[in-house]
């Protein structure tokens, strides 16, 4: 009944975030000042250098805001809008590669942005945790303040310092990477795959580095308290060795509200990531954003940015649906 | 990252009432954490509200100077390929940065302590609905709204603006916090005397629990400042913010803009990083130090 309970809760939340991105996003747009349509029809008035007369220009505005979804008033928009992305997954065609579908530009970004994503958060939060659990298991220690140092310097600094930093000391000072890295298209071969690697290496070594402090932190203080648990007690006058208390006494349950965290933190993650993509042109969403905003690609950064909340949202779903698999007293509940 | 401390978890639990007046002796502030840190702070702010007074000329203006000149005692760390003086940009960007972080951080305090507080003590299906709101703020991913709201209003954008809109959609982390303090302050002893003595909700809310939640307030509040200056310079990197405003986004926009590495000009981008990374450093130590410094006044760490 537990399990079910919290199942039912989570996926409510899970429906709830999406509704309300998914409206956030489309309300954005159509409360600027600014109206995306004047922006083409402008655009297209320039390559044609001022050729198009009142008339041309009436029609064009009627065809894109049909092209666009702008028709009717806000209600029918809005109602258009939710079945056109909930059911078909359609935002529309880009306005920089007509007639190319957005979604079809995004889902081929997609698995850049998830895979840089998802490994180096996994490192970040695996490495994080097991140093934070040393520096916490055995904070009486002076060793073990270093490690706690270590995570209050990493932890303030700011993904683009991180990112300009990196790049400063290993691409700059230290040759050792590509100061513009190439990122090779079309069919993989094992050669343009050891490239893909390589050329990644420090976008993900950034975001390591900048979740890697917050772990450390977070799970110290975790640790610390679990340690003083009277159970740990009870386990240490059993006999249990230091690793044995550490790893199945203190770990296992200061582990659970870093889960949490995680699944909490998703979005500020994600937000690093696509830093970090358009700062190394790394080729996933967080590039196409880039181009699209510095082009007026609206409808790119609309799919994108729904395409965003989606991933982020199911992504933390996900952990959230793993969590009593870790946390028994939600399964026997 | 997060806009709260990891330790600032730890505030969520409620002590009992503190037993000694607090103002006996502003002693039991002093750590290492916070002495480190308002230290660092106490300078930038200084240096932001003072230096500028002497600034030879406006440091956003272009072509004031020769360009990429090296460091000397007439421009501390050189100038620009801009033809502006790298130190009093500096100066100003941090000045900026800062201004904006605290006019973002009482924005965001007061929005995050009346909704934090009214979910977490009124609860039932008001809480349920604002804590569904809070929920999809804290996983909407910010910056990809940011970035459409930048692409959208740039030109036509001040300043301002920009600290308009991360409060926005900032205040979900911090009314989370709060609400949480709030619901564990609700089942209290005093809190029920207060409401058979006759006291209404409001007054409850601002003469009890208030007092109790302030604490926490002065460390969301440095928070949010680090949160602020923080999101207002990723944009200005991207080149999304008012990037003509010297900020600590903006200074290494233009460096970067400029192959300030290829041409050698190394003070423009390594002295943002730097003063970055210790105002940073200042701001965190000061909020975990508060912290610290509170939790054990009131006897838990």
């Amino acid at each position: 009944m537990g399990v079910l309970q919290y199942v039912a809760k989570r996926v409510g939340l899970y429906f709830a975030v999406l509704f309300i991105g998914l409206t956030i996003t489309f309300l954005l747009p159509r409360l600027m000042p600014a109206n995306p349509i004047d922006g083409y029809i402008g655009q297209i008035q320039a390559r044609a250098s001022g050729a198009l007369t009142a008339d041309d220009i009436i029609q064009l505005r009627a065809n894109l805001e049909q092209l666009y979804g702008l028709k009717g008033d806000l209600f029918s928009q809005y109602l258009s809008y939710l079945e056109r992305v909930v059911l078909h997954f359609d935002f529309g065609p880009s306005f920089t590669y007509y007639p190319q579908p957005v979604s079809q530009m995004i889902f081929n970004a997609l698995p850049w942005t998830l895979g840089l994503l998802l490994i180096s958060t996994f490192i970040a939060w695996l490495l994080g945790n097991m140093v934070g659990l040393v520096a916490g298991y055995f904070h009486t220690k002076k060793a073990a303040t270093i490690l706690e140092v270590v995570g209050i310097l990493l932890y303030p600094i700011p993904y683009y310092i991180l990112a300009v930093s990196v790049i400063l000391l290993l691409a700059y000072i230290f040759p050792i990477f590509p100061l513009s890295p190439t990122f090779p298209v079309g069919q993989m071969t094992p050669q343009k795959f050891g490239m893909v690697i390589y050329n990644s290496l420090l976008p993900a070594l950034t975001l390591v580095l900048a979740g890697f402090g917050w772990n450390i932190l977070s799970m110290k203080a975790l640790a610390v308290a679990t340690t003083e648990e009277p159970y740990v007690t009870y386990a240490r006058l059993k006999g249990a060795s230091n690793w044995t208390r550490m790893v199945r006494y203190v770990f296992r349950n200061a582990m659970l509200p870093q889960v949490t965290a995680l699944a909490l933190s998703l979005g500020t993650v994600f937000n690093g990531a696509l830093l970090t993509e358009m700062l190394f042109s790394y080729p996933g969403v967080g590039l196409i954003m880039r181009t699209a905003a510095s082009g007026g690609d609206y409808n790119v950064l609309y799919g994108a940015i729904a395409i965003s909340i989606i991933a982020v949202a199911t992504a933390g779903l996900v952990i959230d649906l793993i969590y009593p698999l870790l946390d028994p007293r939600i399964r026997h509940k | 990252m997060t806009t709260e401390s990891p330790s600032a978890a730890g505030a969520a639990a409620i002590p009992a009432a503190p037993t000694a007046k607090r103002r006996d002796s502003l002693l039991w502030l002093l750590n290492a954490r916070l002495a480190i840190g308002l230290s660092l702070v106490s300078i930038f702010i200084v240096g932001s509200i003072v230096l500028p007074f002497f600034a030879p000329a406006d440091p956003s203006l272009q072509a004031t100077y020769l360009k990429n000149m090296p460091m000397s005692w007439e421009h501390l760390l050189g100038t620009n390929a801009i033809g502006q003086d790298i130190f009093w940009f500096l100066v100003f960007a941090i000045r900026n940065s800062l201004i904006l972080g605290v006019l973002v951080g009482v924005g965001v305090t007061i929005i995050s302590t009346a909704v934090g507080l009214s979910a977490g003590y009124i609860g039932g299906n008001y809480e349920r609905v604002v804590m569904l709101v809070v929920d999809s703020f804290i996983t909407i991913p910010l910056l990809p709204i940011l970035i459409i709201l930048g692409a959208v209003i740039r030109g036509n954008s001040s300043f301002l603006t920009v600290g308009l809109i991360i409060v926005v959609f900032g205040w979900a982390w911090g009314a989370r916090t709060i609400r949480s303090m709030a619901l564990s302050l609700r089942e209290r002893e005093f809190i029920n005397m207060a409401r058979f003595s006759g006291a209404n909700t409001f007054n409850i809310l601002t003469r009890e629990i208030f007092p109790y939640v302030s604490a926490y307030m002065v460390v969301g509040f440095i928070n949010t400042i680090l949160f602020a200056v923080n999101t207002e310079a990723t944009l200005a990197v991207i080149g999304l913010s008012k990037v003509e405003v010297p900020t600590l986004g903006s200074i290494i926009f233009w460096a970067l803009n400029y192959n300030a590495l290829f041409t050698g000009n190394y003070p423009w981008l390594v002295a943002p990083i730097v003063a970055s990374i210790l105002l940073f450093l200042g701001l965190f130590l000061t909020s975990t130090g508060f912290n610290a410094a509170f939790a054990n006044k009131r006897g838990v760490a």
